[in-house]
């Protein structure tokens, strides 16, 4: 056991059972129904355009080509225009890759030594962390879109076709929707790489490790509520419109687990824009990905530069000619006549 | 990156996340429907579960009730407060449109405003239809 991740888990433990208990127990449903998922939400936008303001702020002085690929170079040789753009058309390209498939976590490596008598250090192609991250994504993704079902009404056709999809399987009574498992299953195995990857555990902290089980708890309660304690859907689509239109009501006999799991989705909420979670703003300015490598072709000048006071030959000239032309040195510009 | 994208860009996050708020707002919002006992059902006073029960756990009953007709024969379910009810949706007066018989009112409504799509009808179909 390592408390860098027995703490995380043992809060999100914490954090769920006073949820429940705070339900069950104390009748605070108004508590983590109402006010806390407005606070969460409140604390959620500002906090993310915070922290998104002051990036916009911070300096970008110069271009970062990180070069994944031949940069433009002469005629004849061929450019990689999407690993090493030179146009913002390159840099979009890259950028949607980057966003929509994690073109960077697909160049994930891993190093080890050989098993055999050899023993050298080699590296090889990892794609399972690429793989378990794009499923996760995705899948929570299409969870979150899914949950829109709750706060519209009449629902949108495109959520419709979404939930027609997801559930395309029909297997059992309520029919299972694969984003929701596929969500618990690509998030366990994150954690089981943190855990087990002796490597990945080393430089693990458990910033890491809170929002992974926080994920986890969210997913389960869901799927529990969904396809094993079952709970009142009309009930708690009450209490989401409520929530949309500022009119909330707390719904009879919907229990503590309903709220454990909306209390663990506020905290994701709250604490997500002074988590590691931010990636989701930052991806769009990393340095690395979004700026075209042109500083060979275009000049760029360090917008905080400073006037630098510059002696020129001409003014050096002029302070000194007299003694220039009494010492018998050249002069580009004679001396005035008239003095 | 040019700071006007940035703040497009932060408009449209913050637009999206709100959209729950303001969707509400610009499309008109179809309330809960009522629930109503229409019918045979208002006078019966027993159903197989009880309320909450029922709302959260029906479809999980109607689940097991096809198995149990469909591989074991057994049509009759003992419910709880101790009365006998045929395992059938949609045939017969002892089935569940039998006592609530009006699908619109009875399964639709809560159906479409859950937005839950139900296979049960591309087998079964509503007795009042057929007449």
């Amino acid at each position: 056991m390592n408390q860098k991740y027995l703490i995380p888990l043992t809060a999100v433990f914490l954090l769920f059972l006073i949820a429940y208990t705070g339900v069950e127990g104390a009748g605070l449903q108004w508590f983590f129904g109402i006010v806390f998922p407005y606070v969460a939400i409140i604390a959620f936008l500002a906090g993310f355009v915070y922290k998104v303001l002051g990036w916009a702020s911070s300096a970008v002085p110069f271009r970062i080509p990180t070069t994944c690929g031949q940069q433009k170079s002469l005629p004849w040789i061929k450019q990689n225009t999407i690993d090493n753009p030179n146009t913002s058309t390159g840099v979009f390209v890259r950028m949607i890759l980057e966003i929509f498939l994690f073109r960077s976590l697909f160049r994930n490596t891993k190093a080890a030594f050989n098993r055999n008598v050899s023993n050298r250090l080699s590296y090889s192609w990892e794609i399972f962390l690429w793989l378990g991250a794009l499923a996760f994504h995705y899948a929570f993704l299409v969870t979150l879109l899914r949950h829109f079902r709750f706060f519209t009404s009449p629902v949108p056709s495109c959520i419709k076709f979404l939930e027609y999809i997801d559930g395309i399987v029909q297997l059992g009574l309520p029919g299972i929707m694969l984003s929701g498992v596929v969500l618990l299953a690509a998030t366990l195995f994150l954690l089981a790489r943190r855990i087990f990857d002796a490597k990945v555990t080393y430089i693990s902290q458990a910033a890491d490790y809170f929002p992974l089980f926080l994920i986890i708890g969210i997913a389960a309660t869901g799927l529990a509520m969904r396809y094993f304690t079952k709970v009142d859907i009309i009930g708690i689509k009450t209490l989401a419109m409520g929530l949309a239109t500022f009119s909330p009501t707390i719904p009879e006999g919907v229990g503590g687990l309903f709220y454990g799991h909306l209390f663990l989705v506020s905290i994701l909420f709250a604490y997500f824009p002074a988590s590691k979670l931010m990636h989701m703003g930052g991806i769009f300015l990393s340095p690395t990905r979004n700026m075209a490598n042109n500083t060979r072709a275009k000049r760029h000048i360090n917008p905080w530069n400073y006037d630098v006071e510059t002696h020129t030959y001409a003014q050096y000239e002029d302070h000194f000619r007299e003694k220039m032309v009494e010492a018998g040195l050249p002069v580009d510009k004679p001396l005035d006549k008239k003095e | 990156m040019n700071k006007n994208y940035i703040i497009t860009g932060l408009v449209v996050f913050v637009l999206a996340v709100l959209s729950p708020f303001w969707f509400n707002i610009v499309t008109t919002t179809q309330a809960m429907p009522e629930a109503e006992l229409l019918g045979k059902s208002k006078t019966e006073k027993k159903c197989v579960l009880d309320k909450y029960e029922m709302r959260a756990n029906h479809m999980s009953l109607l689940d097991e009730w096809r198995d149990a007709v469909v591989r074991d024969a057994d049509r009759q379910y003992k419910s709880a407060n101790g009365h006998s009810f045929n395992m059938s949706l949609s045939t017969g007066e002892n089935s569940c449109l039998g006592c609530h018989e009006d699908k619109a009112k009875f399964c639709d409504s809560c159906h479409t405003y859950a937005s839950v799509d139900p296979y049960c009808w591309e087998c079964h179909t509503n007795p009042k239809e057929i007449k």
